[in-house]
């Protein structure tokens, strides 16, 4: 237990050690406030810092930054298009598999499982988000790549017959690849947090559902789920907010080329994966300050969304301590 | 019959079951019926029939069984893990715990009005009218509006609500959501309706008002009625039924009799301390 | 009773009974597969998880030998080589950002938790945003900061530093649970004692909330330790042994990068032994966590 009992000061140099450290409540929380100040001093200078070293980019290229498909370092033309559409392709592409099956999943565990498995599969689950990116990125590439590449393609390509989304070279790595993986990677984050919104859904108004005569079902779906609705958008929000940012697995099972892709098989670029690889080789210096100006780019977005999440999680009152990440 | 897993069957049939007078219409009639959660008895063989097209009050003090003995009547503990009821419960010829009677069907015809409102509250005022139907397969809009009237009628809800059928229920006052999860309840035309202290969270006027619908409602539905108030079971029932806690703190059925009677001359001394409030 | 020629309640009853019977078997059967479906959700979920570990344990397990951890990499198509290097990177970096990080952030929860003005909030939404945002910008950030100003050139600590921002958030929020976990009474025993508020803080509080702050802790720095993009041009690895804080150093996630992509198996051998030690390091540190709080959550309460 605590010693509150050797509070008072003692006598000799320990106790002048003592008194010393004891600081005033005025100093304590004056030191917290500092503290807190520079939290905030240090987030102002990663903005800071940031849109300086991209300024050149920015007052050189202008709008054109953003509309052209163009980048090219030998001819000094950089154009982010092409990086914008592959993060929003592969975002997009992830949330579709993620968000039905993650809120399956999050109803199976609030709902649909005995009590005693609760805790252990929902573990599992978080386990996935404890997962670094980069093993799921050699996963992705040494094992995945070549199934979907020899079975998986192949059999997509049947059904349009070799057009449309599931036309094109089949090389495995490539826009499906990668947002497959993306979607085993926000999964966690999906699952959690709905299961825990479902959750909170007053007991009263499910009980109250079951005495009017309505099945297991119903209550889920005209119920609970319409009262978690919000929380559950929260939940896909920041979902898609950790899918816009995600690097290392994306960049490991993207194909890494500098042009849209022509179908789900085609390979293509995100912001994230143009900046991982060029920033080390960056040395002509419109080069850096475009990669930094992507950076930029990728932090709006990521704080936006992220914004918008937190809002959304809030307004359901969930207190929940950050777990492996999964937050 | 239902499987009466406890860990003592001996203990749960101690004492002879008191029947009330037997009135032709019962709508519902318990036998020995028993309540068990974990093995831990909490309501202990009670049998007595509830009357139809009357008002029934379960009294007695707190802790006495009463809620739980009124959620065995539509099977809510099914979804409790751990208890287990035993005993029967006859709605007409078939025992609800039986193989040929199905829990949705059942509480399409025994209907349920909570201590606290608990209107959906993403659903607006119709919706909410509507849901019991909605779940029970009905579809057709004209039947919709048909029972949704009616019912809002019977609850006194329908001149206030009738231009905002589509506001959200959360726009209603407490004493104007319970008034319309007892109009939800009564739009599926159950034959009984149970009633868990439906006042205890409501201001006195609500309260009254809801007093008088039960005494207006009792033609359409028979009603249980839960209640820890003296003065309201002998205001709103016709029939008195009071359990107690016994010592092994398992609630029991002490005496069944029409209110009046109940009151004035109860036959158990137990009762008789109660009713004249030497304990609460 | 009186039976009237049409009672509509009756004959509404009748109705309802008539239609909720027929589609009685059809809502339960409709029932039944939904929850199946979810269940298959659960399923697959678990999938890939059972996959992943599977691969990497079994294609990690046969890279492990006593060279793989002893030694420093070798020319690719030269066998013998190993990770002890990378071991060691990855030690001081994320050893240095913890030093930076745990302090910092404990510090920071200790003013979040005891203070409600809106200042907090801004300061908790910030936190909040700050876990939100991609390591690679984080990366970018420390190389402005560190690399192309500071030290010069790549570095270990610049590595630190962004490792270190990322852990931030964590910690905070972690740290700002455990504290508004105790109870408010011993705080108030200790005033009633005259003590000052830094000395409750220290020797009531911080004690009080240490399984929930361990727990947080450890989080973080497994969280850390797994990371990659922060030190793609930070530290950027390296095939020498160092433990300099201002050289490039070599780090675990770096040789899973920079080997799995390789043509030579006995580089790729590499990556997948080395990633299945980085997941067992950070599966030791998530479940420890838990572990270690539970056992003072324990003794505490005896």
């Amino acid at each position: 237990m605590t010693d509150l009992a050797t509070l008072p000061p003692r006598p000799g140099t320990a106790g002048r050690l003592r008194r010393l450290l004891a600081v005033p409540d005025g100093a304590y929380r004056g030191a917290l406030g500092a503290v807190a100040a520079l939290f905030g001093i240090l987030l102002v200078v990663f903005v800071v810092s940031m849109v300086m070293q991209a300024r050149p980019t920015f007052a050189h290229f202008g709008l054109s930054f953003l509309t052209s498909t163009k980048w090219d370092p030998v001819h000094v033309h950089y154009g982010v298009l092409v990086f914008l559409v592959g993060t929003l392709e592969t975002t997009a592409i992830a949330m579709v598999i993620a968000v039905p099956i993650g809120l399956g999943c999050a109803l199976a565990l609030a709902f649909g499982i005995p009590q005693r498995l609760r805790v252990t599969l929902g573990t599992a689950v978080e386990l996935l988000a404890a997962v670094p990116s980069v093993v799921y990125g050699l996963w992705g590439l040494l094992v995945v790549a070549p199934w979907v590449r020899t079975i998986i393609e192949p059999a997509l390509a049947k059904i349009t017959g070799g057009h449309g989304p599931f036309g094109g070279s089949q090389l495995g790595v490539g826009l499906l690849l990668a947002g497959v993986i993306l979607a085993i990677m926000v999964l966690p984050t999906m699952v959690a947090i709905s299961r825990d919104v479902l959750m909170a859904v007053p007991e009263v108004e499910i009980e109250g559902a079951f005495a009017l005569g309505a099945t297991r079902w119903q209550v889920m779906r005209r119920v609970v789920v319409p009262s978690a609705r919000s929380g559950i958008l929260g939940a896909t929000t920041l979902a898609t907010g950790r899918a816009l940012g995600e690097t290392i697995a994306v960049t490991m099972v993207i194909g890494n080329t500098d042009h849209l892709a022509h179908s789900l098989f085609g390979t293509t670029q995100t912001m994230a994966s143009l900046i991982a690889n060029e920033f080390t080789e960056a040395t002509e210096p419109f080069h850096l300050s475009s990669l930094i100006a992507v950076g930029v780019l990728l932090l709006v977005v990521a704080v936006v969304v992220n914004l918008a999440a937190r809002l959304l999680v809030r307004s359901v009152g969930r207190q929940r301590a950050i777990g492996i990440g999964v937050l | 019959m239902t499987d009466p897993a406890v860990s003592s069957p001996e203990a749960l049939a101690t004492t002879p079951p008191v029947v009330a007078p037997v009135s032709h219409g019962s709508v519902m009639t318990l036998r020995d019926v028993s309540v068990a959660f974990s093995g831990k008895v909490a309501v202990r063989s009670c049998s007595f029939d509830i009357p139809m097209s009357q008002v029934t009050a379960l009294i007695g003090p707190s802790g006495s069984g009463k809620t739980t003995l009124l959620r065995s009547l539509n099977r809510m503990h099914d979804m409790v893990r751990g208890a287990v009821v035993s005993g029967e419960v006859m709605l007409g010829k078939l025992d609800i715990y039986g193989p040929a009677m199905r829990p949705t069907l059942l509480r399409s015809r025994v209907g349920m009005v909570f201590q606290r409102p608990n209107p959906f509250p993403t659903m607006s005022i119709y919706d909410n009218t509507v849901s019991g139907l909605r779940f029970n397969g009905v579809r057709k809009k004209a039947l919709l509006d048909e029972a949704a009237e009616s019912a809002l009628i019977a609850a006194a809800l329908w001149d206030s609500v009738r231009d905002r059928l589509r506001a959200h229920a959360s726009t209603l006052s407490g004493g104007e959501q319970q008034r319309l999860c007892i109009a939800r309840a009564l739009a599926v035309e159950p034959e009984v309706l149970l009633m868990d202290e439906p006042t205890s969270s409501l201001d006195p006027i609500a309260t009254k008002r809801i007093e008088e619908l039960i005494g207006e409602l009792k033609d359409r539905v028979s009603i249980v009625i839960v209640t820890h108030n003296m003065q309201q079971a002998m205001r709103v029932s016709d029939t008195c039924a009071f359990l107690l806690m016994g010592e092994d703190r398992a609630g029991e059925l002490i005496e069944v009799a029409p209110t009046t009677k109940l009151f004035s001359a109860p036959s158990d001394p137990r009762t008789e301390d109660y009713v004249n409030g030497r304990f609460g | 009773m009186t039976i009237m020629a049409v009672d509509p309640v009756l004959a509404r009853r009748a109705e309802i009974q008539r239609i909720a019977q027929a589609t009685d078997h059809r809502r339960e059967l409709l029932s039944k597969l939904a929850l199946l479906a979810c269940r298959a959700c659960l399923v697959i979920v678990l999938i890939p998880l059972v996959a992943l570990l599977a691969y990497v344990v079994i294609r990690g397990a046969s890279a492990w030998s006593w060279a793989f951890f002893s030694h420093l990499p070798t020319p690719a198509g030269i066998p013998g080589g190993g990770i002890w290097n990378a071991i060691v990177g990855s030690f001081i970096i994320d050893a240095m950002a913890a030093a930076g990080a745990i302090p910092f952030g404990i510090a920071a929860g200790l003013f979040l938790a005891e203070s409600s003005g809106r200042i907090a909030g801004v300061v908790r939404l910030a936190a909040d945003v700050l876990s939100g945002v991609p390591s690679i910008v984080v990366a970018i950030f420390a190389y402005a900061i560190l690399v192309s100003h500071g030290i010069g050139h790549f570095s270990a600590i610049a590595a630190s530093f962004a490792i270190g921002v990322l852990m931030l958030p964590v910690i905070m929020r972690a740290s700002e649970t455990a504290i508004r976990g105790v109870p408010g009474v011993l705080s108030e025993a200790g005033l009633a004692l005259g003590a000052r508020k830094a000395t409750i803080a220290r020797r009531v509080i911080l004690p009080a909330a240490l399984p929930g702050l361990i727990t947080g802790v450890l989080l973080a720095v497994a969280r850390g330790a797994g990371e990659t993009a922060p030190l793609l041009f930070t530290a950027i690895g390296s095939q020498y042994f160092s433990i300099s804080p201002t050289k490039p150093i070599a780090a675990i996630p770096l040789v899973i990068y920079q080997n799995g992509i390789q043509a030579y198996p006995d580089l790729v051998k590499i990556a997948w032994g080395s990633a299945l030690f980085l997941v067992v390091v950070i599966l030791f540190l998530s479940v420890g966590s838990r572990l270690v709080a539970a056992r003072l959550r324990r003794v505490r309460s005896d």
